[in-house]
């Protein structure tokens, strides 16, 4: 059994199943969807209110998306931490700059990489927040509700996706 | 019948935050998709792991929410949505999950890896953009978030059809492309 735990990878069958059955505890435990991007809001946030917390009180979305310490912000910790423990015991930790898909595509200097990744965060941030959720919170758990608008947000994810992956390394890469 | 006492004990919900939070990341690292490769790989619709995990979640997922919000214990939070908002941010997102390769939760999870890209390209990113969102947000809010509003928040209600026909008929439709991967050996 404890074997299993550190088994280098699952069937995605099998991590899918158990992320569904954690979202259904999220809503019963919590009363809440899994959702990541509202994190990154409260760290803008609570970095800003340390600097100039009357330039952070006087902004709107701050008053809606409230930057404090609550589970909708130690979700991205708890990630960082299970994730850690997961590939630390199973042997697959290790630290590295450039990926491998990225580097075989436009070489493994870790400064083009940053940038790129800087860009695609920046927009990523943008994007989350404009549509109101991420992979998490609208692709699983608004299409687990049913939800018309989470439904149509996920495919969105995807098409702007597979759109900017395919000329990203099909047609700049080539 | 719901917890509410819970739900409302603040310090409670944030060690809940913490454990849902390390519970998701291992369960994403066993899945493989906290890895650069496999999302783009997906996206490049060469390997399909993210999709499989994410349709084995929402398999399990929509039978066991709607089965506790039947018994009481749980509610929808389902919202209402519009093409400015959901349409427009989700093909943004789209470009910056191309371009980053990872999303906000499976960044984290990079993070957890190993994965300095994922920290100091990604999370960085997400914290600036999420930022720049807040400063657009006042002038989005009033002209673009709300136009073109979807016309139902479910899709029971725009099918109007009984919500447990529709779970059938998903939970078939999600099962069938699960087997159809199989099938075609993606």
């Amino acid at each position: 059994m404890f074997e299993y735990f550190t088994q280098a990878i699952w069937s995605p069958y099998v991590a899918g199943a158990g992320i569904g059955v954690l979202s259904c505890l999220a809503f019963l435990l919590s009363d809440r969807p899994i959702g990541c991007s509202t994190a990154f809001v409260k760290a803008r946030g609570l970095i800003g209110k340390a600097i100039n917390p009357e330039r952070i009180a006087k902004k709107e979305y701050y008053r809606e998306i409230i930057p404090q310490i609550d589970w909708a912000f130690m979700i991205i910790p708890g990630i960082i931490i299970g994730a850690f423990i997961s590939a630390f015991t199973s042997g697959q930790f290790h630290v590295f700059w450039v990926p491998r898909l990225w580097g075989e595509a436009f070489g493994y200097n870790p400064i083009v990489r940053i940038i790129a990744a800087l860009a695609g965060g920046i927009l990523l941030g943008i994007g989350a927040r404009w549509a109101g959720g991420c992979t998490s919170g609208h692709g699983i758990n608004g299409s687990i509700q049913l939800s018309l608008a989470s439904i149509i947000t996920a495919c969105c994810f995807f098409i702007g996706g597979i759109a900017t992956a395919l000329l990203i390394f099909r047609v700049i890469a080539a | 019948m719901m917890l509410v006492r819970l739900h409302k004990n603040k310090n409670a919900q944030i060690i809940l935050g913490l454990l849902f939070g390390i519970v998701f990341g291992f369960l994403l690292q066993k899945g493989g998709v906290t890895d650069y490769n496999v999302i783009t790989g997906q996206l490049l619709l060469t390997d399909f792991t993210v999709l499989k995990l994410m349709l084995s979640a929402v398999i399990v997922g929509m039978i066991g929410f709607h089965l506790l919000k039947h018994l009481g214990y749980v509610q929808s939070h389902a919202a209402e949505g519009s093409f400015g908002s959901n349409v427009i941010g989700g093909l943004i997102f789209g470009v910056g999950f191309a371009l980053l390769g990872y999303c906000p939760g499976t960044v984290a999870g990079a993070v957890g890896t190993g994965a300095l890209d994922a920290l100091i390209g990604g999370m960085v990113g997400l914290v600036i953009g999420a930022g720049f969102f807040a400063e657009l947000y006042p002038t989005l809010r009033t002209r673009i978030l709300t136009w073109g509003p979807f016309p139902a928040v479910t899709v029971p209600e725009f099918l109007n059809l009984n919500q447990w026909i529709v779970i059938i008929l998903m939970e078939i439709f999600m099962i069938g492309a699960l087997v159809l991967l199989g099938y075609l050996g993606l």
